[in-house]
């Protein structure tokens, strides 16, 4: 058991990049899933701004993903495909009960991955290994995406706040 | 998952193994660290009530030392089975010990929505073989 938080290894760091992509998987598929399972009568209230909220959540899921995998991709290993983790969250899927429950969600989503980039960064700066991967790019990529999480926090808490 | 935690997971398993206190050569081998380091935690987790000490037999988790000491253990089984469920790792066990103290309870949480583990865990956890006893085993690795 390795008490110390930092990362040692290319070995583990690609691990920890990949459970970064199911994260961002996860958030892309929960964010679809939540659109279609709500009754119509829901459907018809979930207005305009939390859609959107929902919409640009999944793409940017999509897009932080596409860089952790060029990451990935320098340290030769491969990912989980979304279609996979899409499955998954299928098979294990319970739907919130209403718009906010939605919104509750999607904040956790935000906070999570928020977390892990933190932790991850953290974990990054205390180790002295030399990575496969050009440090200084791979700390710029998960800096500018934990910044987006925060951003994105804060984009659900603004819109939890206005329904209030 | 913090130090404090893998500890009392450490001291829940260690006294499932021993069938009593948890000794402190029992913690430092399954901890990796020294005799002293383990004597000087047990000492921190003593002052916040989380642990009792008897000289000479060892430490035991009190009520909220071992409810603790369960979640750190679903945390651990979670980051198990994702290892070797999802990314299909062979060498789950070593990995998972290897990425607990960067993987946060709520990124847990998180892969925990795309997993199957059983309502009674954490006590289906095999001390012994650091592993959940009924975790099926995919044939083969893929994500390596």
């Amino acid at each position: 058991m390795s008490l110390g938080q930092r990362v040692s290894s290319d070995h583990q760091l690609t691990r920890l990049l990949q459970i970064g992509v199911v994260l961002e998987e996860l958030v892309e598929s929960r964010a679809a899933h939540h659109i279609e399972s709500l009754p119509p009568e829901e459907r018809a209230e979930f207005d305009e701004e939390v859609e959107e909220l929902l919409a640009e959540a999944a793409t940017e899921s999509a897009e932080h993903r596409e860089r952790l995998e060029a990451l990935i991709d320098d340290l030769e290993a491969e990912t989980v495909g979304y279609e996979e983790i899409n499955a998954l969250v299928d098979a294990q899927y319970g739907p919130p009960e209403d718009t906010d429950g939605v919104l509750y969600d999607q904040l956790a989503n935000e906070e999570t991955a928020y977390k892990f980039y933190d932790d991850l960064i953290e974990a990054i700066e205390a180790s002295e290994s030399e990575f496969a991967v050009d440090r200084e790019r791979l700390l710029e990529t998960l800096y500018s995406i934990r910044e987006e999480e925060k951003e994105g926090v804060e984009e659900v808490t603004e819109v939890m706040e206005q329904r209030a | 998952m913090n130090t404090a935690d893998q500890y009392l997971k450490a001291i829940y398993l260690a006294q499932r193994i021993e069938d009593g206190p948890a000794s402190t050569g029992t913690l430092a081998d399954l901890l990796e660290v020294s005799p002293a380091s383990v004597n000087e935690m047990i000492g921190k987790l003593e002052e916040r009530e989380l642990v009792d000490h008897e000289k000479y037999k060892g430490a035991s988790l009190t009520d909220e030392g071992l409810e603790r000491a369960h979640n750190a253990l679903q945390t651990y089984c979670i980051i198990e089975r994702f290892l070797a469920n999802v990314l299909e790792v062979e060498e789950f066990r070593d990995e998972a010990r290897a990425l607990e103290s960067v993987i946060d309870d709520t990124v847990a949480e998180r892969l925990d929505t795309i997993i199957d583990r059983p309502a009674q865990c954490p006590d289906c956890f095999d001390a012994e073989q650091d592993c959940c006893e009924l975790l099926e085993l995919e044939a083969s690795g893929r994500a390596d």
